[in-house]
């Protein structure tokens, strides 16, 4: 490719669309997914749900036995019609955990490395590393050996050698689960800025709801390998429907069944009682007597009450920090966020007994298909 | 991690680190016996040398002629072997399944035999009436047994396993990931192999090499079966030293002086690739 044709060759601007079939052995992946260029994706889920599956699939680094992607109107994966573009001519790049910078090359060198192989001149392909790395906050870094550098460096130094690729496609692979909370946050300043910048379709497999949260604009929560829910993080952080995604957001779910014997209450699966008087009912109906639903709860919503109050009976499984300063474990997963002063005049040893209630305009319920 | 004051740190250790454990001390006993039992023939070899004519019988007609053979012999050896090993060794560790375990096995297996067996196994290859040597006589009029290209035949099978398995085991180490990673920038499997792959395992490639010239250079059983023994035409150093040595044409002593050019070379062949160190892995 000569040069000129290198600066002129468009950066993004494609939406990337893939729909994915993979089996392997027990474990079968069946996704549809969607990103728009300068637009990020984040795909969590649990280990083993099949998010860096998916990502190999993309990135045409996988064997599918059944998929077809397209980045804009470039088909890259289409098993019906026998395509499959390799790896190299897909314009997908790869970020992950581990830097991966070549060792036995040069900060420039790593940056320059994608034009060098698209055939650009060194002396060009120099020019725009430098830029690169100029615009990663790495100015003055190019001459520096990879080993040399600090963890956040390096992954500014993956993250500026990716973008200098030009890619249609970004494959984020948790690029901040290594780095310390403060570089973690400057790179995904940084990272959301450039996706922008680029107009680049980027996918982001994350384990954390912060990254969800401050760079998503849609969250595919994935599970045994089918997409349980999706939406903006905002819509399935605060009313999440899977109990992985409940966790991940920090809410407290109980499944149960409605019962309406003079009060409407749900009997959770382990026995507890919840009045469902002023909990508000998400999207999707209200639930019957006798259907099964689940509430939603923080943790901060519930508190532990007199013996003789309304509220369920449980037992404390964990005592660790928290929010507010004690966070407890109690009976069927329920977390119980403790201020200091009702911490220190509870009994928290293990197996103590706590009754419990939750402030009822805090829960959310929503009614379930029927099991 | 911290730890609470009086407990005990692990001390990460390494050369020149005076922490740790250490070994137990009964391993110096039999320790000190291999040393000995590895360094000792040398300072023999030393001692017995006769000093005063030492110079004279290095430089003779003929040493200067078995020198000269070897090296060169042993130096295009090692060109062939990297030739063709380096592509083996790139094939064998990124393959998987039954043909890779038969092929690391089949290559391994001039490691293990005697070279002599080596040499038997060559002529009943390549000589006049051998499988392919029929042929390459009766088409082309090449013979290859009793010449120098036998010679150089003969060292690149007793050497090539060293430089297949010695690179094979630092690709291995490098794994596939760095060589991912360069795919999806665009680069081509070429452009891997050339920018990456063989960047990353230089060392491996470096003491693989030097292993398959010293090995080369020693070469003596599968050479004297199959290449024989002509002076200036097949006779490397290990062949004159052996020749020397029951008398043949020179004395004990030069068999000696012989010997100990060969020390020589081979240790200055490992100081270089000791210094030499690419492409520092950090």
């Amino acid at each position: 490719m000569s040069d000129a044709a290198w600066e002129r060759r468009m950066s993004g601007g494609e939406v990337l669309r893939g729909r994915v079939r993979v089996r392997r052995g027990d474990f079968a992946l069946d996704v549809a997914i969607e990103a728009r260029p300068g637009g990020i994706v984040a795909v969590v889920g649990p280990n083993g749900a099949g998010k860096s599956t998916l990502l190999g699939a993309l990135a045409g680094l996988l064997a599918v036995d059944d998929a077809r992607i397209t980045s804009g109107d470039r088909v890259l994966t289409d098993t019906a019609g026998g395509v499959h573009v390799g790896a190299e001519r897909r314009s997908a790049v790869l970020l992950g955990q581990d830097a991966l910078v070549f060792p036995h090359l040069s900060v420039r060198e790593n940056v320059a490395f994608a034009p060098r192989a698209a055939g650009v001149r060194r002396a060009q392909a120099r020019r725009s590393a430098d830029e690169w790395l100029a615009a990663v906050g790495l100015d003055g870094f190019a001459d520096r050996r990879p080993g040399q550098l600090s963890g956040g460096q390096r992954q500014r130094v993956a993250l500026a050698r990716a973008l200098a690729a030009r890619p249609s496609v970004l494959l984020l692979d948790e690029p901040f689960a290594q780095l310390d909370v403060r570089t973690a946050a400057e790179l995904r300043d940084l990272v959301r800025e450039q996706v922008r910048g680029t107009g680049a379709a980027a996918v982001l497999v994350t384990h954390d709801v912060v990254d969800a949260l401050t760079l998503a604009d849609h969250v595919l929560v994935l599970h045994d390998g089918v997409v349980v829910e999706e939406g903006t993080p905002l819509d399935v952080l605060t009313d999440p429907v899977h109990a992985f995604t409940a966790a991940l957001a920090g809410l407290n779910l109980m499944a149960g069944t409605v019962v309406d014997d003079g009060e409407r209450v749900l009997v959770g699966d382990d026995g507890p009682r919840l009045p469902l008087a002023g909990v508000v009912t998400a999207a999707g109906g209200e639930p019957v007597p006798g259907a099964r639903a689940q509430l939603t709860f923080p943790p901060a919503a519930v508190s532990v009450v007199g013996v003789a109050d309304r509220g369920w009976d449980s037992v404390v499984v964990d005592v660790e920090p928290g929010p507010a300063a004690v966070r407890v474990r109690t009976t069927g997963d329920v977390l119980v966020d403790l201020a200091p002063a009702d911490a220190a005049t509870l009994d928290l040893r293990l197996g103590a007994p706590l009754r419990l209630a939750v402030a009822s305009s805090a829960a959310r319920l929503r009614a379930l298909p029927d099991a | 991690m911290t730890s609470a004051p009086g407990t005990v740190r692990a001390v990460r250790t390494g050369p020149g680190d005076v922490g740790g454990l250490g070994a137990p001390r009964l391993l110096w006993a039999p320790a000190a016996l291999a040393v000995g039992l590895l360094v000792l023939p040398v300072v023999a070899l030393v001692v017995r040398a006769d000093w005063s004519s030492l110079l004279s019988d290095i430089t003779s007609p003929a040493a200067l002629a078995a020198l000269r053979l070897s090296l060169l012999t042993s130096l295009v050896a090692t060109a062939i072997c990297v030739v063709l090993g380096v592509p083996l060794a790139v094939l064998l560790a990124r393959a998987s399944g039954w043909v890779s375990e038969v092929l690391r096995a089949l290559v391994t297996l001039p490691l293990v035999l005697p070279p002599t067996v080596g040499g038997i196994a060559l002529l009943y290859l390549l000589g006049r009436r051998g499988l392919l040597g029929q042929s390459l006589d009766a088409w082309f009029g090449i013979r290859l047994p009793f010449t120098t290209a036998a010679v150089v035949i003969a060292g690149a099978f007793v050497a090539m396993p060293f430089l297949v398995l010695g690179l094979e085991g630092a690709l291995r180490t490098a794994g596939t990931q760095y060589e991912v990673v360069a795919a999806t920038l665009g680069a081509s499997r070429w452009t891997v192999l050339w920018r990456i792959t063989l960047p990353l395992v230089a060392p491996g490639l470096v003491s693989g090499t030097v292993l398959c010239f010293a090995r080369a250079l020693g070469e003596f059983g599968a050479t004297a079966l199959f290449a024989g023994n002509t002076p200036g035409v097949t006779q490397t150093m290990p062949l004159a030293i052996y020749s020397a040595f029951n008398g043949a044409g020179v004395t004990q002593g030069a068999a000696v002086a012989l010997s100990l050019l060969l020390v020589a070379a081979a240790i200055v062949v490992l100081l270089v690739a000791r210094a030499w160190r690419p492409g520092r892995v950090g």
